[in-house]
């Protein structure tokens, strides 16, 4: 090959890959689906009356649970959702007039999921419609998803021997978001806690809250941007760590975390093999690596 | 063994019985070359085979068990420590444990440390077991372990972590295989196989290096989805893959230390002349080695500390924890390391060694079980079958450890029959 005509596939291969990369890097910020639907929780309005984990356990087709969902005794611990319960209400008493608060806990459907992006088979969906899916056809049961969620949701079916899998809200995708319908928790609310919609619009539905009633809120929508955003979104009377909220986790979804390190492995596979011959090639001096070198004892002073 | 060697018996280092003439079968080979009453009773003879049999009496039905019970049988079937032992201990310090297969091997072929051969072998042996029961406490751990080849056949992740750490693992074993199968060929004297192991050497070793750079530090990149778990500490978001990467360095090199400290104490009669002679003189420069690297680990985990600004950290219980993890497994082996290099004192590198190993072994369980969710109350507890599981799939790993050691040209040099004409087996 002639120089110039090195240099020129030089420059056009440099070219295309450029261009290449600069079209990537305008997608790297993912700001989520325009039109996926999302809940608004009003922690203000609810009652504790536990009807969504009742709905939620029937539409899910769950085992009916040791207590029944009219007993108030779980209230005395905080529970998180399990395998057998995708979402579970717990109760806090704050600081506010004695008045208890209580809090729905589900798959907060996360923008950019961090369950997602630790998946080393992609067992988990991010669907248009917002609801975050799960393939138990797949999963090889590695549970790296459980120790990824920062909001500590997946549960698993552990006693199972043979299709351990894991459970979680799946926002009703199966049997209602994919139709356009409202998750069955939300349906069967009695007090308006939950309300179903656009994500964007529901968003603009909690500042309007906010600012209608001056005090009764705190300025803040939780989920609006903690970890990239989430489908899920609250609203509170009371700050938000009072009431079992992290709020120390950031407004950078997980996978931002990551990042640094998976670009840095191209590179070792790019650099490593070059780096190492070369190192090789220097240190031997063109010297077979067989048995011909005689044995140097005691080469270490 | 001792006592039949004295009655001599000859154990087999070469391919011929009779030097030219007759091979070893493969039955002999497997025995040692005694007859089955002479190796039955050497077995029995041996107090450690005792308690493996005891261990293995208690422990194999229940790892049997959790394959017909299911995980809750074995394991508290937590939520928030989805990961127990078999991953924290299991995977996350089985396989630092196991780093000194690339490190010898880069010495060695890459940089023609020729006076290491006599424990490189050995170096890469300790790393395909260490890798090879790292994936077996996997397949105890995971939920439908006969899956596992799901990431490399049907449903790719390829942004996750764990799809790097599968393919690598996978990748390296098999490497790690045709690295040791160099003496396996000599064993079973296919001398092709060798040769053509040997020709690919270079490229066996600079992938090994990639493989092991990459996975190392992705074990530790793991925890990068887990900011909020992982106490702080332990935690460092830009630096996290290198911690677990260096700091596997000292840890693959010490456990050669204390592999062949073991070794050439209890295995008089088969590692050779060769072995035996340069081992104090490898000792050494193989620790000076682990306390470069100790010291290294020691400047990034403080670096690390200073990059995101966690001094406050310190002064709290977790605080004393760490300043007891990185005094008493980090710099405690770095300070012995480096008075008994200078004063030549092999046994105190030996235990130096240990002391190391156990430092990492200890800043695994730290992130992995320990300090995680450090913001809950319930800490970390295994199930006591979980226990027996580990110790049980441990003490394979120790059986087949010792299996390979008293057979294949690891610790001996395989005879040639040329060699073996000249000189004839003495002692």
């Amino acid at each position: 090959m002639k120089r110039r005509d090195f240099l020129k596939a030089c420059t056009i291969c440099g070219a295309a890959a450029s261009l290449g990369f600069s079209r990537q890097a305008w997608g790297v910020s993912f700001e989520g689906y325009p039109d996926r639907m999302g809940v608004l929780v009003d922690l203000t309005r609810c009652i504790g009356c536990r009807s969504c984990e009742a709905a939620c356990n029937k539409e899910q087709q769950l085992s009916a649970p040791a207590l029944p969902f009219d007993d108030l005794s779980v209230f005395e611990n905080k529970r998180r959702p399990t395998e057998w319960a995708y979402t579970v209400v717990n109760r806090y008493e704050t600081k506010k007039e004695g008045v208890p608060v209580y809090r729905k806990v589900q798959c907060n459907h996360c923008n950019e999921p961090a369950c997602l992006t630790s998946c080393l088979v992609n067992a988990y969906t991010k669907t248009k419609e917002g609801a975050v899916i799960y393939n138990p056809k797949v999963c090889i049961g590695c549970r790296a998803c459980m120790v990824a969620c920062p909001f500590s949701i997946p549960g698993y079916s552990y006693s199972s021997a043979f299709n351990p899998v894991v459970k979680k809200c799946i926002f009703c995708y199966d049997t209602r978001l994919k139709y356009g319908k409202p998750p069955a928790c939300v349906e069967i609310c009695p007090q308006e806690v939950l309300t179903f919609g656009r994500l964007n619009d529901l968003i603009k539905v909690g500042h309007e809250r906010i600012r209608q009633i001056p005090g009764k809120y705190i300025d803040h929508i939780y989920g609006e941007k903690e970890m990239g955003g989430t489908g899920w979104i609250y609203l509170s009377g009371v700050p938000f760590d009072q009431i079992g909220f992290d709020t120390t986790l950031g407004n950078e979804p997980i996978i931002s975390n990551v990042k640094e390190f998976l670009a840095f492995i191209p590179m070792v596979l790019a650099i490593w093999p070059a780096l190492f011959s070369g190192l090789h090639l220097l240190s031997n001096n063109g010297k077979d690596h067989d048995n011909s070198i005689p044995h140097q004892e005691g080469a270490e002073p | 063994m001792k006592k039949l060697k004295a009655q001599d018996a000859k154990i087999i280092d070469s391919l011929y019985k009779v030097p030219g003439k007759n091979k070893w079968s493969l039955k002999e080979k497997l025995l040692l070359g005694l007859t089955p009453r002479q190796y039955v009773s050497q077995a029995l003879r041996n107090p450690l085979n005792w308690l493996f049999a005891i261990i293995f009496a208690i422990g194999l039905p229940i790892l049997a068990g959790r394959f017909f019970f299911g995980l809750s049988w074995v394991t508290e079937s937590s939520y928030d420590y989805p990961w127990g032992l078999f991953l924290g201990f299991g995977l996350f310090t089985m396989v630092p444990l196991s780093s000194s297969g690339f490190q010898l091997g880069t010495a060695v072929e890459i940089f023609g440390r020729h006076d290491l051969e006599p424990i490189e072998r050995l170096a890469l042996l300790n790393g395909l077991l260490g890798y090879f029961f790292a994936v077996c406490f996997l397949l105890a751990d995971l939920g439908q372990p006969w899956r596992l080849p799901y990431p490399m056949l049907f449903s790719f992740g390829p942004a996750a972590v764990l799809f790097l750490v599968a393919w690598h693992v996978a990748i390296y074993l098999s490497v790690q295989i045709a690295e040791v199968s160099e003496s396996f060929f000599e064993w079973i004297g296919f001398s092709m196989g060798k040769r053509a192991i040997r020709n690919i050497t270079l490229g066996l070793t600079i992938a090994g290096i990639i493989l092991s750079t990459l996975h190392q530090g992705a074990l530790g990149a793991l925890f990068t989805y887990a900011p909020g778990k992982v106490h702080p500490l332990w935690y460092s978001a830009s630096y996290q893959w290198l911690n677990f990467f260096v700091s596997s360095m000292p840890a693959g090199l010490c456990m050669v230390i204390v592999v062949s400290s073991i070794v050439s104490k209890t295995m008089a009669w088969r590692y050779d002349e060769n072995f035996i002679k340069n081992l104090d003189q490898l000792t050494i420069t193989l620790a000076r080695g682990a306390a470069m690297c100790l010291a290294t680990y020691f400047t990034i985990k403080l670096i690390s500390l200073a990059h995101d600004n966690k001094w406050e950290y310190l002064v709290s219980g977790w605080g004393v924890w760490y300043i007891f993890e990185m005094g008493a497994g980090v710099l405690l082996p770095l300070l012995l390391f480096t008075s008994a290099i200078k004063n030549n004192k092999v046994g105190m590198i030996r235990v130096t060694a240990l002391i190391t190993i156990f430092g990492v072994v200890l800043n695994r369980l730290n992130t992995a079980l320990i300090t995680f969710n450090w913001k809950m109350a319930e800490r970390f507890t295994p199930h006591w079958r979980e226990v027996v599981i580990t110790v049980t799939i441990f003490t394979i790993y120790i059986v087949v450890y010792r299996f390979i050691l008293y057979r294949l040209p690891i610790l001996y040099r395989w005879k040639t029959a040329d060699e073996n004409a000249l000189v004839p087996f003495t002692e």
